[in-house]
């Protein structure tokens, strides 16, 4: 197939981006995205201009690098998936498609399609962890967790911090990596010592690091490559609330 | 304590109390105006004088506006807030699938808030700083509140079609806000999320269906 893209470039964080226009022949329906924009960089090099800068990683949709805001959907088209996962089968001969990177305050863009993510590092830091004394691996069923419990922390341990929630947010809400964050370790045994703290902590660096707020649009939720849903923004929310009213500062 | 207060999510519990006093609000406010439908308008005349005569309402007036106040102070300054969020937007516009009144409260709310201005001045300013004719009733003295509201939709008809806008817009609001009330205060979960919103559904068509039907009533009534 033939493809026209329209990508963003952008020489370092301080230039002043703009779109440039490629057309690329040849392209396989059985191509990832990335492999696609790989063999564009294979011919920009050729050609000898400068290629478009973007992050991957694992390729299988388990570390969060890849991050593409591909015709109006952060990981481009299809439920559940990860810029990694999305295949030219999804598009059209002849089709033109936008390539954006995250827009948010919070991510500001590094090069061309990279956005800086440090914002997530340090909410992590702000309380994205225990630290009580666990000890060894305990034995298996020594420390019970109930079955809903450990369903439930599975899922909101899904989240690879890609930041798709962000970029899909009109509010560029961290809201939907916070709740994740947070319910996983207050569900848990070892997590919940620390849960009120937790809770404060990452949500006034959350603030702090100029994220919206959440106006329950669920966009996030729809975007989300692991498919965390807005009931765990409930519990945040009701979380932090408790947090609030018991927690001495 | 003193963090909730600024903070995201406790700016946005303020929002919710508000909203869900607000809708508490509504129901009453309804109610009462459902007796305009019936009979010759004593019946309405006397709930509307029972309520501006009741003292409880010298407490619960105040307490309308204050939260008709922060409602809307809350909400101008986190939408203001959450545009900054995101300097730079996108060249294609999103197109994540998202219901279109959760994206444009602030729209909805701010043309609720016109709506208010000119409701307020059609019958409140008047009830509580004008002259409104009087009736009896049994005896007593009563001001003519449904002579108001009647001469109001039978003099001007294109009053008729902003109090049903108004009903549009509020149930537009209601459809996102009533859900969304509850999952601010985090009292939801994956199954009540949907149940919620069908409430709320069920809701914004009482509420708004009832505040638009009043303005046809009357239209069907006398100009028709
Ligand atoms: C009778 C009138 C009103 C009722 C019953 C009402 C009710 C509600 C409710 C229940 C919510 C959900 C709160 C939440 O998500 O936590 C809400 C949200 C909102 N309301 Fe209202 N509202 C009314 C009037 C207004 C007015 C006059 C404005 C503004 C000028 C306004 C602006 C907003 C905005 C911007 C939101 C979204 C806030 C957010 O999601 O962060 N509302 N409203
Ligand atoms: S919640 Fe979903 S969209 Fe947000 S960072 Fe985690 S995996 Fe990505
Ligand atoms: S490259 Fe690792 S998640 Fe896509």
């Amino acid at each position: 197939m033939k493809i026209k893209l329209n990508i963003w470039k952008q020489a370092n964080a301080k230039a002043k981006g703009k779109f440039e226009r490629y057309e690329l022949d040849g392209v396989d329906a059985e191509m990832s995205f990335l492999e696609m924009l790989d063999s564009l960089n294979e011919k920009l090099i050729k050609e000898g201009k400068e290629p478009v800068a973007f992050e991957h990683d694992c390729h299988e949709a388990i570390c969060g690098c890849c991050s593409l805001y591909i015709n109006g959907h952060p990981h481009g088209p299809g439920k559940e998936t990860a810029t990694c996962q999305v295949h030219m089968r999804s598009f059209k001969d002849g089709d033109t498609i936008t390539v954006e990177p995250w827009r948010a305050k919070s991510f500001p863009v590094l090069k061309d399609l990279m956005v800086d993510r440090k914002a997530f590092d340090k909410l992590m830091a702000a309380g994205g962890f225990i630290s009580i004394d666990a000890g060894q691996a305990p034995d298996a069923n020594s420390v019970l967790v109930g079955k809903i419990d450990a369903d439930k922390a599975f899922d909101a341990a899904a989240c690879i911090g890609c930041g798709a929630c962000v970029a899909a947010c009109k509010n560029s809400s961290a809201m939907l990596f916070v709740a994740a964050k947070v319910s996983q370790l207050a569900l848990l045994p070892q997590g919940k010592v620390e849960a009120k703290r937790r809770a404060l902590n990452m949500v006034a660096k959350m603030d702090e690091l100029g994220f919206g707020s959440c106006t329950n649009t669920g966009a996030c939720e729809a975007e989300c490559p692991k498919g965390i849903g807005i009931d765990f923004i409930a519990k945040l929310n009701r979380e932090y609330l408790s947090a609030s009213f018991s927690e001495a500062e | 304590m003193t963090k909730f207060f600024t903070s995201s999510i406790g700016q946005k519990f303020f929002m919710s109390i508000t909203g869900l006093f607000l809708m508490v609000f509504l129901m009453v406010h309804l109610t009462i105006n459902s007796l305009l439908l019936f009979g010759d308008g004593t019946l309405f005349n006397v709930a509307a004088n029972f309520m501006s005569s009741n003292p409880l309402m010298k407490v619960v007036e105040p307490i309308l506006a204050l939260g008709f106040i922060l409602h809307i102070i809350y909400a101008a300054y986190i939408t203001l807030k959450n545009m900054k969020a995101r300097p730079q937007g996108y060249k294609v516009a999103s197109k994540t699938k998202a219901s279109w009144a959760s994206k444009n409260m602030f729209i909805l709310g701010a043309l609720i808030f016109i709506f208010l201005a000119i409701h307020l001045a059609n019958f409140f300013w008047k009830i509580k700083f004008g002259t409104v004719e009087t009736t009896h009733v049994e005896g007593q003295e009563l001001h003519n509140v449904y002579a108001l509201v009647a001469g109001l939709f039978k003099g001007w008809w294109w009053y008729n079609v902003l109090y049903m806008l108004g009903a549009i817009f509020l149930f537009l609001h209601l459809t996102h806000g009533f859900w969304s009330a509850f999952q601010t205060i985090g009292w939801n979960n994956e199954k009540w999320i949907r149940r919620f919103k069908t409430i709320g559904y069920i809701y914004a068509i009482i509420i708004a269906g009832g505040f638009a039907f009043i303005p046809l009533y009357f239209l069907l009534k006398f100009v028709v």
